[in-house]
Parts: structure tokens; sequence; C-alpha cells
């Protein structure tokens, strides 16, 4: 354990971003959610993810989020395990007729003011498994819907950019 | 040709007395049409089928009365296609929560009428100081929903029964009809982490229904992608247990491991998870010189940080605390239950599909799928571990000697009545698919069982007499899935 502490010490961050190294696109991402993020809503923001049918593809790739290339949390943005501390839904999958309530439920205790996001192409409309007995639709035709992450899955940094898509929005 | 009633039924008996006394394994149960199905292991790499027609009542003798690892997939036939298990030892149902609009969706399938649902009645424990604890369908991670029913005694797990069926999408329904490309877009949604499975599994199925082989290279590629997605999911998982054991520096790396994975395999083929990159009779992507040197890097590169991982786990005594002895799933019960995966390999059930029902490319490599018997957190992660180094080795093998040639079959797989079955070891277990093509070589029916069905259940035995506290340390051991499962 001593020695991969110490590696951890001296060796430069995996983490990508902040403009001098890395992926560009991302770094560009970055800085304006961490801009908008300060300007809209102080330094932080809470995420609380609910399945409510997903392939669990849109689950891998959130986790992404967290691991040490994308790591959100430096820019305030957190998963938090109960919708009463969220500010934002994240929303994944189909909304199956078995999971309709449950997501409702959590919609209504998340305290306002909110907003949901609808992460992937199940989410928007229901995708592949739209014409489906067992599913509603889309997130749109449960709870309203902010804005949509496009993908399927998204890939991690189109779940950034959607994050920075919203904070822009809010503060506009 | 049909088999008289008398004889399938004598067959039926049979196969379910094999299944009682531990001559065979159950590999699934399903139903079709008014036939209810069910096909076994029996030690050979055939799989052995059997049918019973239902009687006028739309009943069939149940297997789950003296078998119990069929019990849940009689209650999904009953809910989805409306046939009766007789003498089932549990009639409640289980994918049917009472939200459909219709009723038996893969049977005749008939509108409900409104009606508020009723309240599932959970199994009880009783005695002085019980208490419950009622978890999900919405967890407190980003995990998939279903929900756990604790009884406790204090801190202590007398019974946890679960609740699943909230992200079923009815993809079962959504495949009859379609055609083979659409059933391989749903296949490949089954269950995200195992796409690649999923999608082999599907495509060999319709190849066996069509007698239409993939090409040499194709199989190949194919076994690639599928050892990508078990190093990617075996990283994340080894992580995933050491972080609900609060120890996040495991999970750091473990992660980084996993994102240079999914980079890798979306720069060979074009998407991180590989969904949508086979089709029946190939694949639909090629690798070149340069992508070939991009998966080797990542193997590379994950060879050269793993050992100092599984140092890291080995010496770190708070968390061998948390693993070691934690979660015990009993040897004769993997057997019985002919878990597969991980979980069976960690509690001495020594079966692999890719070997012990070989397909290409596995003939032509070689691998040594890991055994441990301990049954516990502990050894779920040690085969875990292993797997990942053999899986590595099975890429470096596969780059090394990846033939020339075609990745689509030249006669399209289509146009063909038939039936087909496959048996693809993914990162969780055996996944098996069965299909029936109709004569204008759409699907008919199409029934994919994932390796989760025969975990559920164990999962449940394995946390009786922990604490609560640990139990999402089992549970994360475990990984099983729900989406596959809900289906």
């Amino acid at each position: 354990m001593r020695r991969t502490l110490l590696e951890g010490l001296l060796n430069r961050p995996l983490t990508e971003a902040p403009p001098r190294d890395g992926d560009a696109e991302l770094a560009a991402l970055a800085q304006e959610v961490e801009r908008a993020a300060a300007a809209s809503l102080g330094r932080s923001l809470s995420i609380r993810h609910v399945d409510a049918g997903s392939c669990n593809g849109c689950e891998l790739e959130i986790h992404a989020l967290n691991n040490a290339y994308y790591d959100v949390e430096r820019f305030g943005l957190h998963f938090v395990a109960s919708p009463r501390h969220a500010d934002v839904l994240l929303v994944t999958g189909p909304v199956t007729q078995n999971m309709r309530e449950a997501l409702e439920r959590t919609y209504a205790a998340t305290p306002a003011p909110k907003w949901v996001i609808a992460c992937g192409a199940c989410a928007k409309d229901g995708g592949v498994f739209r014409d489906s007995y067992a599913v509603v639709g889309g997130v749109g035709a449960v709870v309203p819907v902010d804005l949509y992450a496009p993908g399927c899955p998204p890939r991690p940094a189109t779940l950034l950019k959607a994050l920075l898509a919203l904070l822009a929005g809010r503060k506009a | 040709m049909l088999t008289p009633n008398s004889l399938q039924s004598e067959a039926w008996s049979e196969a379910t007395r094999r299944l009682t006394s531990g001559e065979a394994r159950l590999v699934s149960l399903w139903a079709d049409g008014d036939d209810a199905r069910m096909a076994l292991f029996e030690g050979r790499p055939e799989i052995a089928f059997f049918r019973c027609s239902c009687d006028d009542q739309r009943s069939f003798p149940s297997v789950g009365a003296s078998h119990p690892p069929a019990i849940r997939l009689e209650r999904a036939i009953a809910d989805l296609n409306g046939l009766n298990p007789r003498g089932a030892p549990d009639s409640r149902p289980w994918l049917d929560h009472a939200r459909w609009p219709i009723r038996h969706p893969l049977g005749e399938a008939a509108a409900v009428e409104g009606g508020e649902p009723q309240r599932y009645p959970f199994l009880a424990a009783e005695g002085p100081g019980l208490h419950q604890i009622p978890v999900g369908p919405v967890h407190a991670g980003v995990i998939e929903p279903g929900h756990f029913r604790f009884h406790c005694s204090g801190e202590t797990v007398v019974r946890l029964e679960e609740r699943l069926g909230y992200v079923h999408k009815g993809i079962e329904r959504l495949m009859a009809g379609a055609d083979l490309a659409r059933g391989a877009e749903l296949a490949s949604r089954v269950s995200g982490d195992s796409s690649v499975a999923y999608q082999i599994a599907f495509a060999r199925a319709v190849e066996m229904a069509t007698g239409v082989a993939a090409p040499r290279r194709a199989a190949w590629l194919r076994g690639l992608m599928a050892e990508v997605e078990r190093v990617a999911n075996h990283l994340g998982d080894i992580g995933a247990i050491c972080n609900d054991a609060a120890f996040a520096l495991m999970h750091a790396h473990t992660g980084a491991l996993r994102e240079l994975v999914l980079r890798a395999a979306d720069h060979a083929f074009g998407h991180r998870l590989m969904m949508d990159r086979i089709l029946p009779g190939g694949v639909c992507v090629d690798i070149d010189r340069d992508k070939r040197e991009a998966l080797r890097e990542m193997t590379m590169a994950i060879r050269a940080k793993f050992p100092q991982l599984i140092e890291l786990y080995d010496n770190t005594a708070s968390l061998q605390d948390r693993t070691v002895g934690t979660g015990f799933l009993d040897p004769d019960l993997a057997l019985r239950f002919g878990c597969g995966g991980v979980i069976g390999r960690a509690s001495g059930r020594d079966f692999d599909a890719r070997r012990d029902h070989l397909y290409a490319p596995y003939d032509e490599l070689r691998f040594d799928p890991p055994l441990r018997r301990e049954g516990d957190v502990n050894a779920r992660v040690w085969v875990r571990i292993r797997e990942v180094e053999d899986s590595l080795r099975l890429i470096a093998q596969i780059l090394d000697r990846l033939p020339h040639g075609p990745i689509q079959a030249e006669t399209e797989p289509a146009g063909t009545a038939g039936e087909g079955w496959a048996l693809v070891e993914g990162f969780r277990g055996d996944v098996f698919v069965h299909v029936r093509l109709g004569e204008d070589g759409r699907i008919a029916r199409c029934h994919l069982r994932d390796p989760s069905w025969f975990q559920w259940p164990l999962l449940e035995a394995v946390i009786e007499g922990n604490i609560v506290a640990d139990f999402p340390l089992c549970n994360k051991s475990f990984n099983c899935s729900y989406s596959g499962h809900d289906l």
C-alpha cells in the first residue's frame, strides 16, 4: 500500500482537462461547467441518479464520470444518495410501467428548484423499447425534462456537456 | 412432427427427476405458445431439450415443486405466457406488478381492467425483536432498481427476500415478429454490461437455426470483443467491491484501468461498450494493424499496473477483514442451482461455457478458468483477479494469431424456418439464447436467459446470518443483472 500511495503522490494525476494537457474538448467543457456552476448554484450541484428501466449501459458511463479521467467532483458536481439532497435528477432508461410510480415519487421527494436530465436514447422517447407494452415511454412522459443527453449510452464527455448546458440555461 | 402428449409428459417428468436428483442442471425453462420448454445440461457439450404441451387448463407439471431453481422461471412463465405450473410452490406473480395494460403478453394477451396494483405479500419471518428494512426500488447508488426486504434481528439478517421485475421492458415480446437486424439490436441491450455476450449468443443461435456459419475471422473478433468486455467489467467489479468496504483507493485505480479498456474498445471497434458490433453471419467491424496495436498497448498498460493492485488487495488487512469469510455461498447450493460465472467458480463449480461448450475461437486458444472453493467475497474477488489475467492472455493470443479472411458469411442468414440455441460465457456467467424462426425468416420466439436467474436466489441464501452492513459487499461481489433478469 505504501508504494501505491507514494506513486500516487509522485506521479502526475490521470485526470484530464484543465487546458494545459489532455483532451481539448473535454478541457474546454470542463472549464465552462466550472464557471456556470459557480454562477448559478454557488460551488456545488447535487445529482441523484434514477434508473427508470435502463439496460445498465448508461449506468456504466455515469460511473465513468467519477473515474480519475473525468472526475466530476472537482467541479462541485457530486452524486448524492437521496433525492432529498438533490438539485438534479439524472434519469436513465425508458420508463417502464413497473418503475413509473417510483420515478414519480422520487421526483416529488426532490426539493425545488430541481432539474431533470434524460440520459440516453431510451430516456428521450423509449429508444429501442419504445413500442413495448411494458414501457410508458421516455422520461418526459412521466416527469418534466429540462435536458436530454444523447447517445446509447451517452459518452461521459457528453454527460459533462449536458450538465454544462443545463447550468448555462439556468443562468440565462 | 408432433410428439404425442403422453410421451412428452413422461420425458418431462423424467427430466424433472434428473434435475431433482442432481444428475442434470437446469439451463432454462420457458414457454412457446402452449408448450412449456426446458433445457438441461447433462455433463456433455450438447444440451438436452424437453417440451410439454399444456392440457386443457393450460397447465403443465411444475418443475419448481421439486427443483427450487425453476421456481422464478415458472412464475415468469405464468406472468408472461399465462400457463400454469401445476403444483408450483409459489403462485405469486413475479415480473407482472399489475401495472401493464395487458396480461400474458407472450400468450393470449388480454387487456387488463383498471384496478389498483395489489400489495405484494412478502414471506414472513416472525419472532421477538425482529424488524423489517425495505430497500428500493430506487437505491442509494448509481445502480439498477429492485426491492430488497430484510428481516433483521438487531444487525443480523434473518431473511432477505428480493422482489424484481421493475426494469421489465418486454424484450421477448418485442423480439416476436422482428427481423434479424432488429433482434440483434435488442439482444445488444438486454444487459448493457454483457452486450457482447448477448450479441454473440443471439448471432450463434440464429446461425444454428439457419445453418449459416460465421467466418473464422469473425468468430475470432467476437472472442476478442468478449474478452475485452470481460476485462472491463471485472476491473470495475474488483474496484466496486473494495469501494463498498470503504477502500476507495482500489476503486480509483481499477476505475482508471477500466477507462483504458473502454477507450481501447472505442478506438478499435467504434463503441465503448461494443454495442451493435455483431450480426448473425459475422461481425460489422474489422480491425487493422493500428487498432490491433492500440489493443495490445492497453493490455500491456494493465499488465504493468495490475500486479501492484493485487498486492494492494492482498496486503491490506482492514480490507481482508471485510471480505474473508463474508457472504459464504455453499458449494452444494451453487452446484444445485447450476450457478455460473465467477460466483459458481468461487464456490467450486468448475464450469465455463467457453471450455465446456467449446465454441470458436476458444477451441484454438489456451486458457485456464480459475477455481476456488471458499465461496466468500474474497474468493469471488480472487476469481475475478485471475480471470482478468487469463483474459489478457487470451486477448494477446487472439491479436497474435487473428486469421485473415472475410468478416461476414457470403449468404445472409435469413428466410428459413428453424430453431437454434447458444450458450456463451459472459463476464457474469453463461448466457443462454434459444431462437425459433418462422417461415418468413423473422423471429417467432426468442428466449434469453441471463445467468442472474440462478444467482439472484443464492444471494438471499448468502446474506443470511451476515450483518446488514455487509449486504452491499455481498451484493456487489455477486453483481447480478437486474435488466438481464427482468428482461
